[in-house]
């Protein structure tokens, strides 16, 4: 077999190009209730009153909710209402919603509903929430319920603050010679995915609960509405179709609540709520903001020899992922560099912007945007290549990461295989200028990237396999299909494992929480670990079935078969043998005695060793490997007019294994635009009051067709020794290095640090302009 | 509160005329997905800007959301159900031109429209016509790709 690493057509490639693939929104609803939301005008204000009299009045409206006695959500920390409670605290926060037989009624409804407000001055940035005096977003924050490993500390904004102590910085900074340091910032953004957030909700007779939901983690959203609303967790169930992008941003329940709210009001009649675009900028969970200050100290050799940061994490309104997201900026709270004397203060703020959830990279092209940066203000310190700065400190085997892991070949990829081959890369695509142009500066900013993840110790993913008469395999796993194409992935693992033609295993692609076995969440980028490593367990289970009822049909010992297409046989001697539909219902004797019975192949894994990490120096294992890479930008930069071009991307990621060439190649590009949008593009303009300006599609400008640069991928093979065929996750590295690659580039062709993202060319002619002064 | 107006339609959509009961605010995506489960349009924005519910009316590419139903009778529409087997459907799949897939009956509406109506158009015509959509997954590369693999052959 030879399944592995070819660029098999995803799955349910066809469905997607005729129309006929469905997503949660697309189901057949004759007869469902519609809810549409109110949601707040303000970011900070108190809700003075609300009148719903004019919305009653329409025909078809059934019931009008608030937020009175509903309880708090929140997965670290519980301090949201479903609906905002005497207080709104971001602009688009949910206030009111209404249900009605018919859509257009139900917008009627909420555009008639009255209420109040007395605004209150906004919290607008992380720094302004860190100052002594800063409004109070949540008054009492010690009064909520938090998990174990979340520090707020209450009569401030101050919702977790994660330390990395590794080593002595003073010592650090005493061995150092040469220093700098940066400060950096950006607001939040959008995942903005086309498919808007949606979701239906009914409550059957006998309290089932049924929720369809466009969702990362619908296993998440059982476990959440169990817990909240008290309902035993076998009662929940909960489907998720195909996804239309995610991003991270699925990953956070919250519109699930209030479908659910919304059919309980009702008596349990189905109900759905697909947000408006504008609900889903503003309203659902977006993009973390960031500011952060570093300082770097190095030998005059430039051997880095203490970094000393202080990262400012936008939490937004409420905490929800955000401490784990600042935990996750911690962990990795440098490049992929061997520092032996780190002090981090990684801090999640609450403020008065819109929420953040997960987003592709989970912190990391956040905090890389400001090291990467620095570091290319410290080769200009050095006077010295920046791909060689990276290139000396890249960490290797026997040295230690933030969090004191010890580094093996096998839990970090190779950093500098990675920076050789940009470098030659680099050579063989750099398109000098053209010459006739002096207005027109070339440049190319580089940044190198790792990744581990940050999830529970305790994430699982199990795998249920079942034959067909044929002798063709059904595979379910709670991976969601978000367009990663990891379920045609596992069927290829599948298919090598079981050496059957991969057209002979059959994918189910809807999760189901009732039949579906858990996948924790379809996040970051642990998919093929998990979901491979449970395959494989389950492939090897039925294996072992086949075999066992193979050896007595043949009156041979199991050890003396094998497997290949199909068919389970005598090692020695092949021709002896049986197909598997002769065995995967058990096998029938000629007189009709049979034995067996339905093969079912069952695996699941559990992350090994895993630890929280300490509350005071941050040492542990937060995660399994970490995949890395190393990438370069290079820009056309207009000089008269500070507007540029992007020529060319380019990427180099130890992917440990690629599994599927053209699918992971698709992974690495995507995230690049990804990341070149929210470097070059994407940010929420706010206004004084911290209200959001752009947030339509129009206004909020994600990259069209045609603004693409010429994409560069290439891998370097590590192998991740855990996992399947040794493969890395990889569906979040390409976007990481981009901002702070790109902003090496600007900087390098304007003759200016550039510091804050989105680098419009309006903030490089603003930067300019500040230099002047 | 009066009940607004329904009135009768008859659309021809993907060659066949369909009786439609609908309110005259209604959209033609809301009368595709809603009353005929034409559900390959895809509601994105319904305000314009990313393309994904575009349907051909005529041949020509519209955006579903911003036209009213009645503004289609007498016109015909071709949805992404109403493609069968053509080369953008093949290339887009043999390109990897999609992910997560929502976005994709919208582009494929465009690029077939596209390559029937202007088979020798130039890399600026080509990103005018592929700018009215957004792809939040893949590069545009691979949708690059697959334009001009499909361009080249006509």
């Amino acid at each position: 077999m030879n399944i592995i690493g070819k660029s098999v057509i995803r799955k349910e490639a066809p469905d997607k190009v005729t129309g006929k693939a469905r997503y949660t929104d697309d189901f057949s609803s004759a007869g469902i209730y519609h809810a549409r939301l109110v949601t707040s005008p303000f970011a900070h204000a108190l809700i003075k009153s609300i009148d719903t009299r004019e919305a009653e009045k329409v025909s078809g409206v059934r019931a009008i909710l608030t937020g009175e006695g509903l309880p708090l959500t929140g997965e670290e920390i519980t301090d949201r209402p479903p609906l905002a409670q005497g207080k709104v605290r971001h602009h688009g926060e949910a206030v009111c919603l209404v249900v009605a037989e018919k859509l257009d009624k139900a917008a009627l409804a909420a555009s008639l509903i009255k209420v109040d407000y007395e605004p209150l001055s906004a919290v607008n940035s992380p720094s302004q929430a860190y100052q002594a005096g800063a409004p109070l977003v949540h008054e009492h924050v010690e009064h909520y319920k938090r998990g174990q490993n979340v520090y707020p500390e209450p009569g401030t904004n101050i919702a977790h603050k994660t330390k990395i102590r590794k080593g002595d910085l003073s010592r650090g900074i005493g061995e150092s010679a040469v220093f700098v340091e940066g400060r950096y910032s950006f607001g939040p953004s959008d995942h903005a995915a086309i498919e808007t957030r949606s979701c239906t909700a009914e409550i059957r007779a006998d309290g089932d609960v049924l929720i369809t939901s466009s969702s990362q983690a619908p296993f998440m959203i059982k476990k959440l509405i169990g817990s909240y609303f008290d309902i035993e967790a076998g009662k929940i169930i909960v489907k998720t179709p195909l996804v239309g992008g995610a991003y991270g941003g699925k990953a956070s329940v919250q519109w699930e609540f209030l479908a659910f709210i919304a059919s309980r009001a009702v008596g349990g009649k189905r109900v759905k709520l697909r947000y408006m675009r504008e609900e889903d900028i503003l309203t659902a969970p977006c993009h973390i903001g960031l500011d952060a200050t570093i300082r770097l100290g190095c030998t005059s050799e430039g051997i880095l020899k203490s970094a000393e940061i202080l990262y400012l994490f936008d939490g937004g309104a409420y905490a929800d992922k955000s401490p784990d997201l600042c935990r996750a900026g911690a962990v990795d709270c440098t490049g992929p560099y061997h520092i032996e004397h780190i002090w981090c203060d990684s801090y999640c703020l609450y403020t008065n912007h819109p929420y953040p959830a997960p987003f592709r990279g989970f912190a990391h092209s956040e905090v890389l945007f400001a090291f990467e940066r620095t570091m290319d203000l410290l080769a200009k310190k050095l006077g010295m290549d920046p791909l060689e700065l990276r290139f000396k400190n890249a960490i290797l085997p026997g040295h230690t990461t933030p969090t004191q892991v010890l580094v093996n070949k096998s839990n970090v990829g190779d950093v500098r295989g990675c920076i050789q081959r940009l470098k030659d890369i680099m050579e063989e695509e750099w398109e000098p200028n053209a010459g006739h142009d002096p207005r027109k500066v070339r440049a190319a900013g580089i940044a190198c990237v790792w990744k581990n993840s940050t999830i529970d110790t305790n994430a699982s993913s199990g795998v249920i396999l079942t034959f067909n008469p044929d002798g063709s395999v059904n595979l379910m796993s709670g991976v969601v299909e978000i367009g990663t194409g990891t379920k045609t992935i596992l069927a290829q693992m599948l298919a090598e494992k079981l050496r059957l033609p991969v057209e002979m295993i059959h994918v189910k692609m809807t999760v189901d929480t009732q039949t579906t076995p858990e996948h924790w969440k379809t996040v970051a980028s642990r998919g093929t670990l998990m979901g491979g490593r449970a395959v494989m367990a389950a492939a090897e289970d039925a294996i072992r079935q086949i075999k066992e009822i193979a050896s007595c049909a043949l009156r041979v010992r199991e050890e003396d078969l094998d497997i290949d297409s199909g068919r389970v046989f005598v090692k020695a001697e092949p021709e002896i043998g049986l197909s598997f539909k002769e065995v995967v219902y058990g096998y029938t004797y000629p007189n009709g005695n049979a034995i067996g019975g339905q093969i079912i192949g069952r695996g699941s894994y559990i992350l090994r060793n895993m630890t929280n990490i300490d509350k005071e120096t941050g040492a542990g294992r937060p995660g399994p490997e970490w995949a890395v890479g190393a990438q370069a930008v290079q820009v056309e930069f207009d000089t008269r007019d500070c507007t540029y071009r992007i020529l060319k991307a380019i990427s180099v990621v130890d992917i440990g294994r690629v599994l599927n060439e053209r699918a992971a190649r698709g992974q690495v590009m995507g995230a690049m635009s990804m990341g070149l949008s929210f470097a070059g593009r994407e940010t929420f303009y706010f206004d004084e009051m911290g209200r959001v300006l752009n947030f339509q599609l129009r206004t909020y400008r994600p990259i069209r067709y045609g603004e693409q640069p010429k994409y560069v991928v290439e891998f370097v093979n590590t192998p991740h020794v855990e996992a399947p065929f040794g493969a890395r996750g990889a569906g979040e590295h390409g976007l990481l290095g981009m901002p702070a690659a790109l902003a090496n580039a600007l900087s390098i062709a304007a003759g200016v640090e550039m510091i804050h993202l989105p680098l419009i060319p309006e903030l490089i002619w603003r930067t300019l302009q500040e230099g002047k002064r | 509160m009066p009940e607004t107006n329904k009135k009768v339609l008859i659309l021809s959509v993907n060659d066949e005329d369909k009786d439609i009961v609908f309110r005259p605010a209604d959209t033609l995506l809301g009368v595709l997905r809603g009353k005929l489960g034409l559900t390959g349009a895809k509601p994105g924005c319904l305000n314009g800007d990313c393309g994904a519910c575009t349907v051909l009316v005529d041949g020509i590419p519209m955006k579903s959301c911003i036209m009213l139903a009645i503004e289609a009778e007498g016109h015909k529409v071709t949805t992404i159900e109403g493609l069968i087997n053509t080369k953008t459907q093949a290339s887009f799949i043999k390109h990897f031109a999609f992910q997560c897939g929502y976005c994709t009956p919208g582009f494929i509406m465009v690029c077939h429209s596209l390559a029937e109506k202007q088979p020798h158009a130039d890399k600026a015509v080509i990103k005018e016509w592929m700018q009215s959509n957004i792809c939040r997954c893949t590069s545009y590369q691979e949708i690059e790709e697959a334009v001009a693999s499909i361009l080249a052959e006509e």
